[in-house]
This record gives structure tokens, C-alpha cells and sequence, in this order.
């Protein structure tokens, strides 16, 4: 009787990397819940436009590269790059800067460095800058939190407002957008504000902006799904966020009043995202334990020099796709002691 | 059954290594009756390299006739091993024959046909009294019979028991864990005949010198590690250790760790660190060879795997076809998908049941599609790690992946890809699906061939180099030599007397002056025509030729 000689292992595999991505998913969605509850069905709708987009865009590159599109569409990592990219851009974003920024990391920060495994950078965080660096006024201008605003927007408002440009009628576009918490606080401490004057404003929950420091504890939850399925290893996100702690810590034991307290820090902007989501991209992030926390605690203290003294509020995306560029030069320097190499093991008696 | 024994605390610490898998271990399936013999089969294949060296060197002719036991090819060298026949009958043909290799190539085996009689050739004598021989003599028994590791390496056993003379040997580790999911032949064996073990174990103990025996057995064997128990009460060096199932502890390298939380160094062998290491089976088979006398003529399979009717444990003679071995076990289930020599982490897919059982086969695995399903198309590697979480060696598999698929070999062993012992740990877990292993077996292949070319290139430069260079000397000697004749020639004549080269070229130059006259007075003149050559006559008779043919006048 002949048989098939496949290689060793013969074994049924336990993982796959369509199920790698579902988790990743599926980890999104308590953070995406909390950003509609508090900034509207703009989220939503970016949410659904980009993936569109994004499959098409992928199926459409694969086309031309002369690739089956079907396995690389159906391994879901596209859809996760388009969900990054939409939690990420501010609910009232105008539909064509959604297409540009995600045709723009699909094709051009995914596909052209060799599609799948082999980009150098974030997709998702590409786009984002691309979009942040060309349109900084679309891409600041977010809607405050549904517990602050007296106009929240409905479905078809948020469906005018991004595909039309249009805001609902009687209201001008600065009565429903509002400057994110980060911004505000750059501004006003810009201004010699002290922190405590400024966060008099009803804008300011108990750490971060109100309904902010909700959505990163939801996102916070789907991260410790992911540690707890194994997706993620717990190197990156604590490395990040403990190094950012221990910044603003310094800063903030030098001088309270001119520097927000740490946890301010944790909970704005894309801070758990980025920490949970966006850093541990296994493509583009180091691969060595080791490696791991170096590149963590870098994007967290670049997160916290840009935040402080930059010209952006939010830094997450910079300090993602610069640490990207030396993710393969911190792997090298750190890798593991082999077994057997000199350094390990004990001598019995 | 003392199963409570198991639960008593050992005193032992044991040691962690990095990675590894907690594998379903499927062994239940094929421990549920005790071992059987198999029959012996109507014709038995030898092939003559079963183990790791020199294929053997063949003793017997075709239509001899062989008796069970008898030698039929000695080891070709120090590392090689002897083969038996492993029943009487005749050699009806030594030929190429497909054998248990990943390539499925064929090659050179003695094919006997069984007489039936299964008679016994005159076996050497048992040595009851080991313990007061001399270990030389003994290692020269273990070869004689033909011991290999049993484990599946099949390094000959007699090389191992011989660590050399600067190499104290402190501790031997007997290798119980059977780490690999299905097979059960080394969990039977230890349950059945744990005495011969003990026995085998203390012979190699006494062999190699070594202080202590250490037999290391997973924890999910309780019955193997109990009847081990019972039988190395025999002796207080002897202690029998259960340790974690955790795959790959059973490799030589992770049981030492494991057992005595030293790493053996990369590239090196467990001896430099005081340390041998043989399989359960291995000392039985070491036993059998000094206790009884007896060659290596047969050993325990495992039949397993969803894809056989009734997975068991045989007792096979070596040689015999794995189809009779499937067909005991019942033949094959409807939805048998492959058949796999091994486990199913290392083992390699046979192309064909007719090849034989050789010494290293341990197991038969037949799954079904759904225990060995095909992985599909191997999609990109995203870098996730899990690969490097789980490798025992704590590699990049993700890295050396990368470097193997560029062909960069240089960056591949740079980052350690000879230390890979191919355990399976990182491809099992691979969201992708990538066969790393293979990519693995593939580079350490090229960079093997590299090396070996690179060595020619090295040995051809080095002999282009001393020509060149003899070339050169003898160019430079000669022109010396030339200057030398051509300054003496320039230098100015001097006084006979004092040179006394000169001196003797003029003594000889009277010499002949002397001589020349005093044959002239005998009436003899010069002629240069005496003492010719043949060709030199023929040349001198044809220009006499020429001359009298030619027309006169023309001179």
C-alpha cells in the first residue's frame, strides 16, 4: 500500500492565523462598543467603510501581483488593519480621507514591501500619519463624549457628516467637534495653565478625559484577552506602559502642576490601544523576548516626549513606526542564549 | 500496583528546560495488551546500514544458508555496527531495497527466506560474572551483537560505552521518557521486563565506570516507573526518577538537563560532562548481548494510530515487512491516511509498507486524516513567536526561517541552526502552518554541501599555491645556477694550480692526450661510430642508404 510523505510534524495544528486575527477582533470589539456609546455611530460607519475598502483594496493588489486573493483576504489581517486604522481616525472623518488612508496602508505600506509578513511598518499607524501629517484639522477635530455634548449625533447625521461634509442643520462644525483631552491639555499648559486650573473643565474625568479613560479601560479588557489566549505576550504592553508610567512619574514628582500625573498619560489618547493593539503588530514589532521590552519601554518614553515636547498631542503612531525602523536591530542585539551556549546551566553537587 | 510509591515525594530535584509542548499522548491506545511475538515472516530484509556510520561489511553469500543469530556482516570500521540473521533459512539475494529513509531511495540488503525451523546458531557463552570482567571484553560483546541505540539515533551502542580514557564518566542516564505522543514500545518493555533493564543498566554502569544510574521515566507511565522501582531495589546506585511529560524530554540532551540541570554544550556530547545516556531498550538489548550471549536480532514496535484495527505492542524480528506487522495489528482501518515510521513529531512518512523493521523502529503510526490532517498551503510568517516560545533550544525559529528561505547560510548558522535537534516543537505550533523543520533540515543540508566545498576549494587552492610556489623555487635554483656557470665563465682564467677544479680538468685533458697518443701508436684512430645506440645505427644505415641511391654529381 503507498502513502503520502508529507514533512514531520504529523500532527493536526492547533493554531491558525485566521484565528490569530478573529482574537484580535473579537478583543476589539469592548473598546469599539465603548467608542460608540460615547462618540456616536461615526465609529461604526468608519468601521464598515474601512474594511470595505481595505478587502477591496487587498483583493485588488493581489490581482495585479498575480496572487490567489481568496487566502490572503480570509486571513483576516487586513480587516484588522482597517478596524486599527477606523478606532484610531477621529467618528466625523470625511469618507475620503478614510479611503486614502487606508488604500495608502494596504497597497502601499503592506503590499509594495512584499504584502503579508513583510512589511517593515504598522499599516494601520501609516495611514493614520499620512492622514495626520496632511490633513491636521480633519484629524484632530473629534467629537466630544456623548456625556458632554447637548447634540448628540444621530445615524443619518453621522452618515451626512462623513459623507457629505455636512453638519446637521443649525448647528456650525464647532458646536459638535471638540479638541481631544491630549490637545486640550497641550494648549492650556502651552497658555502656563497650571494643571489643576485645567482641569476645572467638565471635560476631565478621574484620570484622562471624560468617557476617554472609559474606552481605554474597554480596550484594556480585550488586551488582557489577548494575553490570556496566548495572542500576545505580556513584554510589549507592560514594557510601554511602565515606561511611560515612570516618565510622567519623574516629571510629575519634579513638578505637579506643570505635568500631568501618570495616569492621566495611561488613560488618553491611544495609549492601551497602542500598548495592547497597535505595538504588539507581531509583523512589525520585535520577535525576542528581550527585544520585546526594549522596544516597548522606547515607544513608551518616545510617547511621552512627543506628548510633552513635540508638535503632536498624541504620539503613539510616531513612536510605533519609528521603533518599526529598529525593530531588526534590537532583535539582533538581543537575542536568547541558546542551549548549550556559554552562560547557562548548573553543575550538579 | 503501587501506584501510591509514585506519589511519595523524591528527594530529587529536577531541572526546567525551555519550551516544549504538552502533547495528547495518545498512549492508551496501544498499551491495553501485553507484547506479542510477532510470527516470523516468510522472507526478512536486511538493509546493511541500520544505523548511524559505516554500513557493515557483508559475510554471507546468496544460497548460503544462515542459522538464527548467525553473523552475516561485521562492523565496517569503528562506528559501524554487526548484523545477525534474525531466523534460519537462506540468503536468496543481497540486492538494493527500499528501506526505512525519508528519501524512500533504495539500498544495498541481504534478503533471507525463512526455512521455518527458526534455529538457533551456536551463540557465544553468557558472561554471569560481568561484574569481574574486564569492560574491554564486554564492549567487544555489546558490538559483537550489534547494539545500536534504540531510542532511534541507532548510534552504535559499543562506541558510546567507550567515552575514552580522559573522560570520567560520573553518572549514567537511562532514557525511559518516551517523550513522543502513540509510541508505547519503551513503556511495555520497562513494564514487562524492568529486570533486564536494571540488568542492562548496571552492565553499561559497570562499563563506562560511572557512579550513579539515573533511569528518568514521564509521569504519565506510572506502571513502567513502578516495576522499575521494584526492580533497581536491587541496587542503592540505581535511582529511578519520574519526571514531568513534557515533549522533548526524552531528547538526550533535554533528559540530562532535566535529570542533572547541566546543559551539555552545543556541538558536544553528554560524555564531556561525565555523562552517557542509552535508551531503556538499549540496555536491554546490552543485557540479552552479555547476559545471554544474544545478538540483536528483534525488538518492540509499536502499532498505533487510529488507522490500525488493533493498535498493539510486537515483538518483531528485525527485517520483517511493516505490512505484516499492520496486518497483526489487525490491517488497516478504511480511513487510514499515512503510514509513519516513528512518532508523529519526528517520525518520517514511509512512501510504502513493504519496507522493513529495521533496529531504530520504534513505532508504526497509521492516523486517520482527522489525527494527522494536511496542514494546507503554508501561508506567511507573521512573526507571532509561538515558534520561539515553545523551542526547547530557545532559538528564533521565526529568524533562522527567514535566513533559510534567503539561502543566507551564513546568517542561518550565525544564529545557531546546527543546534536545532528537528523536535517539530516550532512547525506543531505555527498559525501558518510553514514546515520549518524542513526548512531546517533543507539549510543544515546546503550548508553541510557548502562546507564540504568550501574544504575542496581550500585543499585545491593550498596545492595550486605549493606549485606555484615549487615552480617558482625551481625557476629561481636554475637561474642561480646559470649566473653561477656564466660568472665563471666571465671570470678570468687563473693559475691551474690554485683552482683546483682547473687542476683536475687539466690533469684529465692530459689524461686523454695521454691515452690518445698511446693508442695512435697501437695503429687505432678515434671513431665516434662505436657504441651506438640502435636508434643511432638505424639513422647512420639509412644516411649510407641515402648517399648510394643518390644520383652521382650532386654532392
Amino acid at each position: 500500500m503507498a502513502f503520502p510523505t508529507l514533512s514531520s510534524p504529523h500532527t493536526a495544528r492547533p493554531n491558525e492565523t485566521r484565528r490569530v486575527m478573529a482574537e484580535v477582533l473579537l478583543a476589539l470589539l469592548p473598546g469599539i462598543a465603548a467608542l460608540v456609546w460615547y462618540f456616536g455611530w461615526g465609529v461604526v460607519i468608519n468601521i464598515a467603510l474601512a474594511s470595505a475598502v481595505a478587502v477591496a483594496a487587498e483583493a485588488a493588489v493581489l490581482a495585479l501581483r498575480g496572487r490567489p486573493a481568496l487566502p490572503a483576504v480570509s486571513d483576516l489581517s487586513t480587516l484588522v488593519t482597517a478596524w486599527l486604522f477606523a478606532v484610531s481616525v477621529p467618528p466625523t472623518l470625511p469618507w475620503w480621507l478614510t479611503l486614502v488612508g487606508i488604500v495608502f496602508a494596504v497597497v502601499v505600506v503592506k503590499h509594495l514591501y512584499g504584502g503579508m509578513g513583510q512589511n517593515p511598518f504598522n499599516p494601520a499607524m501609516a495611514g493614520y500619519v499620512l492622514l495626520l501629517v496632511s490633513y491636521p484639522v480633519q484629524m484632530t477635530a473629534w467629537l466630544p463624549p456623548s456625556v458632554l455634548t447637548e447634540h448628540p449625533l444621530t445615524f443619518s447625521q453621522s452618515l451626512a457628516v462623513i459623507f457629505q461634509g455636512a453638519p446637521p442643520a443649525g448647528l456650525a462644525w464647532d458646536a459638535i467637534t471638540q479638541a481631544t483631552p491630549l490637545d486640550v491639555m497641550r494648549q492650556k499648559l502651552g497658555l502656563s495653565y497650571t494643571i489643576a486650573e485645567i482641569r476645572q473643565s467638565p471635560l476631565w474625568g478621574d484620570f484622562g478625559g471624560r468617557g476617554w479613560e472609559w474606552v481605554g479601560n474597554w480596550f484594556l479588557l480585550g488586551g488582557v484577552y489577548l494575553l490570556w489566549r496566548r495572542v500576545i505576550t505580556w513584554h510589549i504592553p507592560a514594557a510601554m506602559l511602565g515606561a511611560l508610567l515612570f516618565a510622567a512619574g519623574v516629571f510629575w514628582l519634579v513638578d505637579p502642576n506643570t505635568h500631568p500625573f501618570p495616569a492621566f498619560h495611561l488613560f488618553t489618547g491611544g495609549t492601551i490601544l497602542g500598548a495592547f493593539f497597535i505595538a504588539t503588530d507581531p509583523v512589525t514589532a520585535c520577535t525576542t523576548p528581550r527585544g520585546q521590552l526594549v522596544y516597548g519601554a522606547a515607544i513608551g518614553l518616545l510617547v511621552y516626549a512627543i506628548r510633552s515636547w513635540g508638535g503632536y498631542p498624541d504620539a503613539v503612531a510616531f513612536s510605533v513606526l519609528l521603533l518599526n525602523l529598529a525593530a531588526p536591530t534590537i532583535d539582533n542585539y538581543t537575542r536568547p542564549r541558546v542551549f548549550g551556549h556559554a552562560g547557562g546551566g548548573q553543575r550538579e553537587d | 500496583m503501587t501506584l501510591a510509591a509514585l506519589h511519595t515525594p523524591t528527594a530529587r530535584r529536577l531541572w526546567e528546560f525551555h519550551g516544549g509542548l504538552h502533547l495528547p499522548d495518545h498512549k492508551r491506545e496501544s498499551t491495553g495488551a501485553p507484547v506479542r511475538r510477532a510470527p516470523v515472516p516468510a522472507r526478512l530484509v536486511l538493509p546493511l546500514q541500520q544505523h548511524i556510520g559505516m554500513p557493515s561489511h557483508l559475510l554471507v553469500q546468496p544460497g548460503q544458508a544462515v542459522l538464527k543469530g548467525q553473523l552475516i556482516a561485521r562492523p565496517n570500521g569503528q562506528v559501524s555496527a554487526a548484523l545477525h540473521a534474525p531466523t534460519s533459512g537462506t540468503v536468496v539475494a543481497i540486492a538494493e531495497h527500499v528501506v526505512p529513509h525519508p528519501s524512500g531511495l533504495a539500498a544495498p540488503c541481504v534478503v533471507i527466506e525463512s526455512d521455518g525451523h527458526d534455529a538457533w546458531a551456536e551463540l557465544p557463552p553468557p558472561m554471569p560474572d560481568w561484574a569481574t570482567r574486564d569492560p574491554a571484553e564486554l564492549r567487544e560483546r555489546v558490538r559483537w551483537a550489534g547494539v545500536v541505540g534504540m531510542g532511534g539515533a541507532a548510534f552504535p551502542s559499543s562506541v558510546k560505552l567507550a567515552p575514552g580514557p580522559d573522560r570520567e564518566i560520573h553518572t549514567l542516564i537511562v532514557n525511559g521518557a518516551e517523550c513522543e505522543p502513540y509510541i508505547t514500545c519503551d513503556d511495555l518493555l520497562m513494564r514487562e521486563h524492568a529486570a533486564r533493564v536494571i540488568a542492562g543498566a548496571l552492565i553499561i554502569r559497570h562499563v563506562v565506570g560511572a557512579r550513579r544510574v539515573l533511569v528518568g521515566i514521564e509521569d504519565n507511565k506510572p506502571e513502567a516507573a513502578a516495576a522499575m522501582r521494584r526492580a533497581a531495589a536491587v541496587d542503592c546506585r540505581i535511582e529511578v526518577v519520574v519526571i514531568p511529560t513534557k515533549y522533548p524530554s526524552g531528547g538526550e540532551k533535554q533528559l540530562v538537563r532535566v535529570l542533572t540541570g547541566v546543559e551539555v554544550p552545543s556541538h558536544g556530547i553528554p560524555a564531556q560532562v561525565g555523562i552517557v545516556c542509552h535508551n531503556v531498550g538499549t540496555a536491554a538489548a546490552v543485557a540479552d548481548a552479555v547476559l545471554d550471549g544474544r545478538p540483536l536480532i528483534s525488538r518492540i514496535v509499536t502499532l498505533t494510530g487510529g488507522g490500525v484495527r488493533e493498535p498493539c505492542n510486537l515483538e518483531a524480528l528485525i527485517g520483517t515487512p511493516a505490512r505484516e506487522l499492520v496486518a497483526q495489528a489487525g490491517g488497516y482501518a478504511p480511513d487510514a491516511a499515512k503510514l509513519i515510521l516513528g512518532g508523529p513529531m519526528m517520525g518520517f512518512a514511509l512512501p510504502d509498507d513493504g519496507v522493513p523493521i529495521t533496529k531504530a523502529a520504534n513505532c508504526l503510526l497509521v492516523p486517520t486524516t482527522a489525527e494527522s490532517p494536511d496542514p494546507g498551503p503554508p501561508l506567511a510568517c507573521i512573526r507571532c513567536g509561538r515558534c520561539a516560545d515553545v523551542c526547547p533550544v530557545e532559538l528564533l525559529p521565526q529568524q533562522l526561517y527567514w535566513w533559510a528561505r534567503a539561502k543566507d547560510l551564513d546568517r542561518a548558522q550565525d544564529y545557531d541552526l546546527f543546534d536545532c535537534i528537528e523536535c517539530g516543537c516550532c512547525a506543531h505550533v505555527c498559525p501558518s502552518h510553514i514546515p520549518l523543520v524542513q526548512y531546517y533540515r533543507y539549510a543544515k543540508t546546503e550548508a553541510w554541501a557548502k562546507e564540504q566545498d568550501k574544504r575542496r576549494a581550500e585543499q585545491a587552492r593550498r596545492r595550486h599555491e605549493a606549485r606555484v610556489t615549487r615552480l617558482e623555487r625551481q625557476e629561481s635554483e636554475r637561474k642561480a645556477k646559470l649566473r653561477k656557470k656564466k660568472e665563471e665563465l666571465d671570470a678570468p682564467a687563473g693559475d691551474p694550480g690554485t683552482d683546483p677544479k682547473k687542476a683536475a680538468i687539466q690533469a684529465a685533458v692530459e689524461r686523454a692526450a695521454a691515452k690518445k697518443a698511446a693508442l695512435a701508436a697501437q695503429g687505432v684512430t678515434p671513431a665516434n661510430t662505436a657504441d651506438l645506440s640502435p636508434a643511432q645505427q638505424r639513422q647512420v644505415d639509412a644516411a649510407e642508404a641515402r648517399r648510394t641511391v643518390a644520383p652521382e654529381g650532386t654532392d
